[in-house]
């Protein structure tokens, strides 16, 4: 099994959130990144299971700058087998499903396993930008893969539960809670991970969008009491004011 | 030019957030000065189809070919495409919901066409067209400008306040060319709680967490959610443990919903369950520590135990409602 999983790096959730350059772009003095918490958690740990048992292999790819080096360094410290950086900002989803495209297209992966999302632009794009581009099936959301009589099984969400689906190999899953648990990289993973081969490659995917500004969420203005006996005033106030029953 | 919305049914309804991404086409069509037309595959409801008028579509394909009951991104994908090409669409627009986040990027590559995942508000189109949506787990927006020419926006459940007038929409019998051989998503089996509002939906929900202790004291809740017409969601430990299931989670690595009203009773607010629901309209909060992070959050706070709370709030909403019908 040749698996490829993408992954991002992502401002940490509890990171405060600012912009520069007349809010056109995060401010990310301060800001701890971390390995985006589903592509880390679930798509390569589930990879890394599924290769343990069936044998094979799992790349990580990372469009990001040289500083990113050190999360793919974690990745490989967790024990994917190779990694590959795309030499460019990542800065819209197209682009950066291109560059995985241009990537894998010919080295015949029977597997591609994304993160269900980046925490940080939240867009659940870019595995089915790249399932598209390969012309293969994609489900997302998915809780669930085993590969069963070179097959993927796979659980997603739909509205209200779950769907268990079986897709034909090769296939894009973009992985999400519930696939599998977090591992922890031990002393001889990251002493391992320095020399396994980490290749660069050059970028050539096209971006279709531009994000032309920020803007902070409105603040809350203060929240209105009540008290814990007075529940009358509490539906009052949802309806008369709030009028949202 | 047109404008293309994808519109899905759930058990012969047309879904509500297919309803909300048809009104959300036809405006943007009315910006651009075009017509919005609606995409069907499969088994859908005559009547309920003509319906979607009433937001504003003016026509409706409909490819009856039960096979696209069955769930396939590839085959869904190229009859959104040869539908959006016999019409001439420059904008395409699908819900942001399940199966909407699976669909959209796809269109997306097919008609080499720029993406919006999760749009809040309708397009700008007095310099270039600019979409906003949510970034940093909806700590900020972002106004997303599509350079192509072609366009897919994925419309984020419960964005817009819909008009709705009296209007029918014709039907048109449409082939959308897809062979038997580009389905290949096989389901084997379906786990689904029926009769139970669902969470991408819901304009109300009623949600809960450790506070409450244990599964058994989710009565109340549940009670509340019945009365209100709400669906129940809660934190990410408490689906962690089984008190709840899975797919009632929201937050960063659950769902995210943005209802008009959020009730949370014994729910910290924490930085990853508020990135779920921080988009709701209005959020009341039941915790017994007034220090809560929640509370900041909150619209409307109730400093006390839920286990007494809650069936107050029960009791409280049906007099609301005896008295209102
Ligand atoms: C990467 C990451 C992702 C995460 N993703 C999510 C996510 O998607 N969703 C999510 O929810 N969490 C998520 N979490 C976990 C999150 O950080 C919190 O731990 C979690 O939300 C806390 O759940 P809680 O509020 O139910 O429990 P607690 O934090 O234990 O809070 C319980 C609250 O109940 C109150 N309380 C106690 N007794 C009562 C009573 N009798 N009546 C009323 N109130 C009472 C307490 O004052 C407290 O505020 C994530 C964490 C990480 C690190
Ligand atoms: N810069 C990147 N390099 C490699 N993979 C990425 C990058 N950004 C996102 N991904 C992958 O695509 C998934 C979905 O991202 P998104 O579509 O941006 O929400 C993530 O969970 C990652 O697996």
């Amino acid at each position: 099994m040749k698996i490829l999983v993408p992954i991002s790096k992502v401002p940490d959730t509890t990171a405060k959130i600012a912009f520069t350059d007349g809010n056109t772009k995060f401010a990310t003095d301060n800001v701890t990144f971390i390995l985006n918490p589903t592509d880390e958690w679930y798509a390569l740990v589930r990879a890394l299971e599924i290769v343990e048992k069936e044998g094979g292999t799992v790349t990580v790819i990372h469009q990001g700058v040289a500083d990113s080096e050190q999360f793919i360094r974690k990745a490989l410290a967790i024990g994917a087998t190779d990694a590959v950086r795309i030499d460019a900002e990542a800065t819209d989803a197209y682009q950066v499903a291109h560059n995985i495209y241009e990537y894998a297209k010919d080295k015949s992966f029977d597997l591609v396993i994304t993160g269900k999302e980046t925490i940080d632009y939240n867009g659940t794009q870019i595995g089915g930008m790249i399932a598209e581009m390969m012309d293969i099936s994609y489900v997302t959301l998915a809780s669930r893969l085993d590969i069963e009589n070179g097959k993927a099984v796979v659980a997603r969400d739909i509205e209200g539960g779950k769907e268990i689906v079986e897709i034909p190999l090769p296939c894009v899953i973009a992985a999400q809670k519930g696939m599998a648990e977090q591992r922890i990289p031990n002393m001889k993973g990251i002493m391992g991970a320095r020399t396994k081969s980490l290749t660069v490659v050059a970028s050539a995917g096209e971006a279709l969008t531009t994000i032309s500004s920020f803007e902070l969420a409105p603040q809350k203005t203060a929240c209105k009491m009540v008290l814990p006996e007075d529940m009358d005033e509490l539906v009052r106030l949802l309806h008369e004011e709030a009028k949202v029953i | 030019m047109s404008v293309i919305v994808y519109i899905e049914s759930n058990e012969n309804r047309v879904k509500k957030t297919s309803i909300e991404a048809a009104f959300y086409a036809a405006e943007t069509a009315k910006l651009l000065g075009t017509e919005a037309i609606a995409i069907a595959l499969g088994t859908h409801d005559a009547t309920e189809l003509a319906n979607l008028g009433n937001v504003g579509i003016t026509k409706v394909l409909h490819d009856a070919n039960t096979k696209f009951d069955q769930f396939d991104t590839r085959a869904i994908t190229k009859a959104i495409v040869a539908a959006s090409t016999s019409v001439n669409a420059d904008v395409v627009v699908v819900s942001y919901n399940q199966n909407g986040k699976a669909i959209a990027p796809r269109v997306s590559v097919r008609m080499k066409a720029g993406m919006v995942a999760g749009a809040t508000a309708l397009p700008n189109t007095s310099a270039g067209f600019i979409v906003r949506k949510n970034v940093f787990s909806g700590k900020a927006m972002a106004n997303v400008q599509i350079l192509t020419e072609k366009k897919v926006i994925a419309l984020t459940p419960n964005t817009l306040q819909k008009v709705v007038g009296v209007n029918t929409a014709t039907i048109e019998a449409f082939s959308t060319g897809v062979s038997d051989a580009d389905f290949t998503t096989v389901i084997k089996s379906v786990e689904k709680v029926t009769g139970t509002v669902s969470l991408t939906e819901a304009e109300l929900v009623v949600s809960g967490g450790r506070g409450l202790k244990g599964p058994e004291n989710w009565g109340p809740i549940e009670e509340l959610a019945r009365e209100m017409g709400a669906a129940t969601a809660c934190s990410r430990p408490v689906a962690d443990v089984d008190w709840r299931p899975h797919h009632e989670h929201v937050g960063q690595t659950g769902f995210t919903i943005r209802p008009n009203l959020y009730i949370a009773a014994g729910i910290s607010g924490a930085i990853q369950h508020l990135a779920g629901v921080n988009g709701s309209k209005v959020i009341v909060v039941i915790n017994t520590d007034i220090e809560a992070p929640f509370f900041k959050a909150a619209d409307y706070g109730v400093v006390g135990d839920a286990a007494s709370v809650l069936p107050k709030l029960v009791e409280a909403y049906k007099k609301f409602k005896a008295a209102s019908h």
